[in-house]
């Protein structure tokens, strides 16, 4: 099959569909069989400011959504003066030429399409300019037509059927006014293949439904860009599985119902982003010293304060890490991309579950809102755990709920059954009896610390691939891993393959994994979006080495270039 | 089996100082318990911090004793996730309408069937005096030492404005009215409040049994507690006389009653069919 590897950019006014317009353009494609990949870019308003949509499409597995793009959709003039210099050789531009003046340039080849005259005159609906251009860009690209009308029909059909009709219009004459008015071009097609089913999911909605297939029956929220997906999501799908979901006056009262349905035992949690994170951090202490299993996922943007809501940004790592105060074990784990959304969330619960202790999910904005085809999980090998509960043959024999263990576990009661205990944020005793005694407070810290080592020991805490004889390794987390695969997939080609390990739990750090990985380098480049080398800190302080941070401060995810520009210096 | 007051007692013996008003909550609950015959196992008493707030812990029931403020949410997190369990909020004037004041609102006009009752004693008493969101104008403490010159919150009315379903008073002194007006609390179907007048024995000395024995009179035998303005009218009652009793009471759909509407009319899917969905 001939390879095919096309990025479509998309940029205009925010407000003008152009998000709507890309992803009904992602889920043609990857209903047509392509593997797709995307990126958006947006101001936090409504409407105003610049708006940027791109979707890589490709029959091969992709990592990133491209450095460099072969078409170019310039809805304005600054759409086309931000981003013309991202268009590869011999890419294409579409434009309006009422709104934008491009260079000559004799390496482009220039569509000019009147896209507002069209969606004016032909379709007598301004608002649709946006499916005209999905119209003109299928008819150039060969996008499955059919593929196309089922998208619209099932993102407009709730909207009346005048609209739903005005866009299936709107699709009509732009690719009409294709036909007719530009000469096709050979080159740059996609075209369309039947293959298997497949899923098309964003990062956030891989963690709703992560969450859903782990057993959460249980989730608060508060509206918050980039995480407020995941609310919508759940408010909508939970009651259809039978569990609750509410939309709270903040975020600490999220926290506080999800540790209270935890405590009447559902799996429940709870979904924000930094500045939510924040406010939860004195639940977090609760939720690890009465120790209720609770999942809470942090869709990370940039910081600090209200700082970059629309942006990316890996900077809450700290905070997840050790925020809350005193001593106060917790698991921390990250997911590397769209499809380890959905796994990780499975993960999350049962290290929860397991270990009843409060676990932060670490994903990012470019994670959350990127469209990726994934292949239908193999739902039979997928484990699913549940808390220890005391039997009512233990609570005959003298149940006491925090009891001294060798693992630090005890089962739980669960109110309407017999087991009946005080969870308690004071230092207690046991039975839960509060305690201000030194001697309690150590056995209890150390008690609540070991339940970590549960978390350790399972093989899919790292990820490594590479040349494991390379002197030269990457360590990274979360979603640096596609511009890491674009890098070293290059450097394969070369024979300079680096060895790289993906940590997918941050807390506690999988020792005998980096400790087996560390043995015989002797550099070791530490990429992460944030500006202090959260990660490098982590691994200098626990492994007594000097990582080579490589850090960007944020408001975009890595290229490959970059990666593989340091790689190259280093080796 | 009649369960008795002395089902509901824990291990622990109260750590209130002898002559608390706390007390008086505190045997009224068991007695309530005891009267509704209430499984041990089938209640959750939620709290924050604060002197009252360790009341859970001197039941043999379950219970959380959380942080400073964030009582109910926590126990409206319980009853949503397990609704057939009997809830009750417990707490001071301070984890109530200062810190955990923004959650109060939402609380109530959700009607999540769960009760509140707040211990109000006009002062902090845990962190030894200092003034309260309940506290008068012009009230001396250790962190008042010119005077108070902030307004009191009143519990009641604000409860009523906010939305609450079920709004009434109760003195500690008087165990046998805050029994009943504890088993009226706990037998509404939605968000009920209760404000106990629960006198601070150790650090306010104004405002004492005495000064409350004296002000504290039962609601009007022809009241009638279905007029939002008329209750709000009569919760402000503050100067000569403080009522006691239930000032407002409202049949409403409860939170719960939404949800189970909401479950009977969508179409039921497992969790593998929902990721199967996704296209």
């Amino acid at each position: 099959m001939e390879k095919v590897d096309l990025v479509v950019r998309i940029g205009g006014e925010s407000g003008e569909g152009i998000i709507v317009a890309g992803e009904i353009l992602t889920l043609a494609c990857a209903r047509a069989s392509f593997e797709v990949y995307t990126y958006r870019a947006y101001p936090a308003e409504v409407r105003g400011g610049h708006s940027m949509f791109q979707m890589r499409a490709a029959n091969a597995p992709i990592f990133s959504a491209g450095d460099l793009v072969d078409i170019l959709v310039a809805l304005n003039q600054e759409a086309y003066d931000r981003h013309y210099s991202t268009l590869k050789k011999g890419g294409v531009l579409v434009y309006d030429p009422e709104s934008v003046k491009p260079h000559d340039r004799e390496d482009l080849i220039l569509y000019p399409c009147p896209l507002k005259d069209l969606a004016l005159n032909q379709v007598q609906a301004i608002q649709t300019k946006n499916i005209v251009t999905v119209g003109v860009l299928a008819e150039l690209f060969s996008i499955p037509q059919d593929k196309l009308e089922e998208v619209i029909q099932e993102r407009f059909g709730s909207k009346g059927s005048q609209i739903l009709e005005k866009d299936l219009l709107a699709l009509k004459v732009g690719m009409e006014y294709a036909r007719q008015n530009i000469p096709k071009r050979e080159n740059l097609k996609l075209g369309g293949t039947e293959g298997e089913t497949r899923i098309v999911i964003s990062g956030n909605a891989a963690i709703a439904l992560g969450a859903v297939y782990a057993g959460c029956r249980f989730f608060a929220g508060y509206p918050i860009t980039p995480a407020t997906d995941i609310l919508e999501i759940l408010m909508k799908e939970m009651p259809r599985v039978g569990g609750v979901s509410i939309q709270v006056e903040d975020e600490i009262s999220a926290l506080a119902m999800a540790i209270g349905a935890s405590f009447a035992g559902k799996k429940a949690m709870t979904a924000t982003s930094g500045p939510g994170l924040s406010l939860m951090s004195e639940l977090i202490g609760f939720a690890s010293m009465a120790e209720i299993p609770v999942v809470i996922v942090d869709v990370q943007r940039g910081g600090p304060a209200t700082g970059l809501p629309t942006k990316t940004e890996q900077s809450d790592l700290f905070h997840a890490v050790f925020g809350s105060h005193g001593d106060c074990p917790r698991v921390v784990i990250a997911p590397t991309n769209v499809e380890d959304c959905f796994y990780q969330t499975i993960k999350g619960f049962n290290l929860a579950e397991r270990t009843q202790l409060p676990v932060i999910i670490l994903s990012d904005q470019s994670l959350s809102h990127r469209y990726e085809t994934i292949s239908v999980p193999d739902f039979d090998s997928i484990k699913v755990e549940d808390r220890l509960i005391v039997s009512p043959e233990e609570v005959a024999q003298g149940y006491q709920r925090y009891r001294i263990t060798e693992n630090g576990l005890m089962p739980m009661g669960i109110p309407g059954k017999p087991g009946a205990y005080i969870a308690r944020g004071l230092e207690h005793d046991g039975e839960g009896t509060p305690s201000y005694d030194p001697g309690i407070h150590q056995v209890m810290t150390e008690k609540r610390f070991r339940k970590l080592n549960l978390a350790q020991n399972d093989n899919d805490v790292t990820l490594r691939w590479g040349n494991q004889e390379s002197e030269v390794g990457i360590i990274s987390w979360g979603s640096t891993e596609g511009a890491v695969r674009e890098a070293t997939n290059q450097l394969k080609a070369r024979g300079e393959e680096p060895d790289v390990l993906y940590i997918k739990l941050l807390s506690p750090l999988p020792r005998k994994q980096i400790e087996d990985f560390l043995k015989n380098k002797k550099k070791v480049i530490v990429p992460e979006v944030n500006y202090s080398g959260q990660l490098s800190h982590l691994l200098r302080a626990y492994f007594l080495f000097d990582p080579i941070p490589l850090n960007l401060a944020g408001g975009r995810p890595f290229a490959g270039y970059e990666i593989l520009k340091k790689i190259e210096e280093v080796l | 089996m009649v369960r008795t007051a002395l089902d509901y007692k824990g291990k622990l013996k109260p750590t209130w100082c002898p002559g608390c008003g706390d007390f008086g909550v505190l045997t009224a609950l068991f007695n309530a318990f005891a009267r509704l015959d209430l499984d041990p196992n089938n209640i959750a008493i939620v709290s924050g911090i604060g002197c009252s707030s360790r009341l859970p812990g001197f039941a043999s029931t379950y219970g959380v004793h959380s942080l400073h403020g964030r009582a109910l949410p926590i126990g409206q997190g319980v009853k949503l996730a397990n609704p057939e369990v009997e809830v009750v909020v417990v707490g001071g004037d301070g984890d109530a309408f200062a810190i955990g004041g923004g959650h109060f609102p939402h609380a109530a006009r959700r009607n999540i069937d769960l009760t509140y009752i707040v211990m109000n004693n006009r002062i902090y008493g845990l962190t030894k005096g200092q003034v309260a969101p309940t506290s008068d104008v012009n009230f001396r403490t250790v962190s008042s030492p010119y005077g108070n010159f902030e307004e009191p919150i009143n519990p009641v009315a604000f409860a009523i404005s906010v939305g609450a379903t079920f709004a009434a008073r109760g003195f500690s002194g008087k165990v046998d009215q805050l029994t009943d007006l504890i088993v009226a609390a706990i037998t509404h179907r939605g968000f009920a409040f209760l404000e106990v007048i629960s006198p601070c024995v150790t650090f306010n000395k104004v405002h004492t049994y005495k000064y409350f024995q004296e002000k504290v009179t039962p609601l009007p035998a022809e009241y009638q507690p279905d007029d939002r303005t008329k209750a709000i009218e009569m919760a402000q009652v503050m100067q000569d006389v403080i009522y006691t009793g239930i000032f407002y009471r409202q049949e409403k759909l409860t939170y719960h009653d939404w949800i189970s509407k909401i479950m009977e009319g969508v179409r039921p899917v497992t969790p593998k069919e929902l990721v199967l969905s996704q296209k």
